[in-house]
């Protein structure tokens, strides 16, 4: 206990010192958010600062072992360091699909020179990955696809295409789900494979969304090449290290059911957009919404808690991420139909200053597609049925 | 605290669950019904032989101190089985009111007697047909020995059945105003109390008591004087955490029963079970018991800890449960098809136990709008 309170002092007076004030305040459009990589673009000089600040004593990854550049957090620490930053309401210094799903799965995993490889530049924000799963014919049934890769010798031939992979045009890197053997049983042929989206063959082409921004691509994989040390695992056991990082891609979707570090409570944002009559909001419909709403949030959050707390003492049922990601996405895709509606005709502004360039609209259709990535909401349903209700 | 029980309370749990299989079940109450009778009081003394009756009195006055969270495992497992009894009313309800109000004198005559079984208590608040302890407006007109009674109480849980009632009314102010409630304890044999029993939708009963003229003493104050209004809050939060963990027991016991007869029951050749349609609904009721089992667990324990935010907490929780228990109560009759509607089959009956325990003491329309009031909104 006391040396968790000298951590927390420790961790307080560093972030005191270490987090510029800009980076202490809510996140309102997207280009706030910091992804890094090799063609990182950064809003201003204390968003690189933050990042590379953290990212050098490993705290992007807090978790994951130093040597590999992490921070060598133990759960509690990370838990301290977690309510330090909100307590400051910081930014998120990194979002990464690196540290959030193909890291993880190194982790548990890589070779260890694949580990020494590509996990120090994840921390650090150097480079930034992409997920190259889905396929045109392949979404929900992943273990359909049909991308190849052919074994050349001394490294692999891969043909193919990949569709709705996230930020494709920005990534530096792809972790992809390609067939390795096509005569095996569906699952049983699948490799996960790593290589650079320099490498000549691979064209992502980005794909223009509802939400007016194109984060996602469809990518051509025409005779790329993939050295043979850049499988992650046994060859063929794709599919294993693939469900295996989905559920760590769930809990992490799920997760935008809870509120943001620093995000106001809806009622907050009903009370700024409604204003008060009597202490009441004014319109008693919405005044039911919101409250709907935040009795939920509360039950989720609490119950995001408790699965936690459950899963350290070993209770408690495998397969919740589902049930996670089933309702964390649902809510937060009420939580911005409400939003809509706090607003009013005012909500609709696409373009210009006053509405932030659409930023609310925007981030409501966003929205509609945290029940589709990482799995639609009726595949979480199926998951929960058959595997902890055991519907056959 | 972790979100999880102490294996103390794990014990409790499962014992409180063999104990309402073995001595309780459902077919107990379907007996209770056919005799015309509240509940058994073979069964109840065997609870307070079990020392549930103990649970929530400290140890100084005789009781075993083991908190909220502990006994409501003991409520959702009678929940599960629909079990009445004066454990609500007695070891929750009048333990606390009790122990938050009573002077010295008060609490080691009662606590100790409701801890061993000796006394049964009922709890009368309401005056119409929505919970709305602050519109009390019943009188207690001050007398040269003490006090007059004049009003009447509705829906109170127990009251035919209890020795001692204890009685919310007014001393001071009007319907509105927290000063001025005092708290009576009135033998309920008293004379100008009159007790209507009425027989209510679960195959209970619960009174609607009369009070004319009726004389107390000095002494019949429970604590001081007009101050009661707090104590009668306490309580009534502690009461909603427990008929949310009954709420629980209800909707996860028609879960499971539900569950059951979904790989039970075949249709079109194949079990029920395997149609998508009825797999999603049940994967989504399932996840809904999952908040459910949360937010009950962090109510009772902030009840535990003394913390600030128990009552915020304590109305999402009986909330969400008002909610989930609707869900649950009629996703169980509508999966069973045409058995669910039937007196014969078990399932049917949980939703008329589930609706009386959402009206107690504030639906989701109440607690939803006392948490936005708390909330400030
Ligand atoms: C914003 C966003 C970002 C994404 N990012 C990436 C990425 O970075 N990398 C990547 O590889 N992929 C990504 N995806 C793809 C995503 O994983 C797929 O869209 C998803 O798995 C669904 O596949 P699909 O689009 O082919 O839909 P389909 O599988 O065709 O589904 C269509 C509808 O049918 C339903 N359905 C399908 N099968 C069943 C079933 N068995 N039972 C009941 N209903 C069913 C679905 O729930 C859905 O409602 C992203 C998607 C979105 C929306």
């Amino acid at each position: 206990m006391i040396d968790l309170q000298s951590f927390r002092d420790d961790t307080r007076q560093w972030l005191e010192e270490n987090c510029p004030t800009s980076m202490r305040t809510p996140v309102t459009d997207t280009k706030a958010v910091c992804w890094g990589g090799r063609n990182g673009t950064f809003q201003s000089v204390e968003q690189k600062q933050w990042m590379e600040r953290m990212g050098a004593r490993g705290w992007t990854a807090p978790m994951w072992p130093k040597e590999y550049g992490g921070g060598g957090l133990s759960k509690t620490e990370a838990k301290v360091l977690r309510e330090e930053l909100e307590r400051i309401n910081a930014r998120s210094p990194l979002d990464s699909f690196g540290v959030w799903m193909i890291g993880p799965a190194l982790l548990a995993f890589g070779s260890e020179e694949l580990k020494q490889q590509h996990l120090p530049p994840i921390v650090r924000g150097e480079i930034r990955w992409c997920q190259g799963y889905s396929e045109p014919n392949s979404g929900s049934d992943l273990a359909a696809l049909q991308s190849k890769a052919v074994d050349m010798g001394d490294h692999y031939k891969v043909n193919g295409q990949k569709v709705w992979t996230s930020y494709g045009d920005q990534a530096d890197w792809m972790f992809c789900l390609v067939r390795t053997d096509p005569d095996a049983k569906k699952q049983s042929g699948i490799s996960l494979v790593l290589f650079d989206m320099e490498t000549p063959g691979v064209t992502p082409k980005p794909i223009k969304l509802i939400s007016g921004s194109s984060p996602f691509c469809e990518t051509f994989l025409e005779d790329v090449r993939v050295e043979k040390n850049q499988v992650v695992g046994e060859v063929n056991q794709g599919w294993t290290i693939a469900k295996y990082l989905l559920t760590h891609e769930r809990e992490m979707i799920g997760g935008f059911g809870l509120a943001d570090a620093g995000a106001q409570n809806l009622w907050e944002v009903a009370v700024g957009a409604l204003g008060l009559e009597e202490g009441r909001l004014s319109n008693s419909f919405l005044r039911q919404d919101v409250t709907r709403w935040e009795i939920d949030a509360a039950a989720f959050a609490l119950t995001a808690e408790r699965v936690t707390d459950q899963a350290k003492v070993g209770q408690g049922v495998g397969a919740t991420s589902a049930m996670l990601k089933y309702y964390g996405t649902e809510l937060n895709k009420r939580r911005y139909e409400v939003m809509m509606k706090l607003q009013g005709t005012e909500a609709m502004g696409w373009e210009g200053t006053a509405s932030q360039d659409g930023w609310l609209p925007k981030t409501w259709l966003r929205t509609k597609g945290n029940s589709i990535e990482g799995g639609t909401s009726e595949v979480q349903l199926n998951i929960i049925a058959k595997n902890i209700l055991g519907l056959g | 605290m972790a979100l999880v029980l102490s294996d103390e309370q794990q014990m409790l749990k499962e014992s409180a669950q063999g104990f309402f299989t073995e001595f309780a079940p459902i077919s107990e109450m379907r007996k209770l019904r056919d005799l015309d009778e509240d509940y058994s009081t073979g069964l109840w003394q065997q609870m307070v032989a079990m020392g549930w009756a103990a649970i929530l009195v400290p140890e100084a006055y005789g009781g075993l101190g083991f908190g909220h969270v502990g006994m409501g495992q003991i409520v959702e497992q009678s929940g599960r089985k629909l079990t009445a009894s004066p454990l609500f009313s007695t070891a929750i309800l009048g333990a606390s009111m009790i122990q938050a109000a009573g002077t010295e004198g008060q609490k080691s005559s009662l606590l100790s007697a409701i801890a061993n079984g000796d006394l049964t208590t009922a709890l009368a608040v309401d005056e119409s047909a929505f919970h709305a302890p602050e519109q009390i407006a019943m009188k207690a007109e001050r007398t040269s020995q003490g006090y007059c009674l004049n009003g009447v109480k509705r829906h109170v849980v127990c009251g035919h059945v209890a020795e001692t009632l204890i009685v919310a009314a007014r001393t001071a102010g009007c319907a509105g105003d927290r000063q001025g409630i005092s708290l009576f304890l009135v033998d309920a044999g008293s004379a100008g109390v009159t007790v209507e029993r009425v027989p209510t939708v679960d195959s209970r009963s619960i009174a609607n008591i009369s009070f004319v003229d009726v004389e107390l003493a000095s002494d019949a104050v429970l604590g001081e004087p007009g101050l009661g209004y707090s104590a009668l809050a306490s309580t009534l939060d502690i009461g909603n955490a427990h008929l949310a963990a009954e709420l629980l027991g209800i909707a996860s016991e028609s879960f499971d029963c539900t569950l059951q007869y979904l790989k039970e029951r075949k249709q079109f050749g194949v079990l029920i079970g395997s149609f998508q349609a009825l797999q999603h609904r049940a994967a989504h009721w399932w996840s809904e018991i999952e908040l459910c089992k949360s937010v009950v667990l962090k109510s009772l324990q902030a009840l535990d800890e003394g913390d600030p935010n128990a009552p915020a907490l304590i109305s999402i929780s009986k909330a969400k449960l008002c909610e989930i228990a609707e869900l649950s109560t009629n996703e169980a009759i509508q999966m069973h098809g045409g058995v669910g509607m039937t007196d014969e089959y078990d399932i049917g009956l949980y939703i008329k136990r589930a609706r009386p325990v959402q009206a107690l003491f504030g639906d989701f329309s109440y607690h939803g709008h006392r948490f936005a009031n708390m909330a400030g909104y």
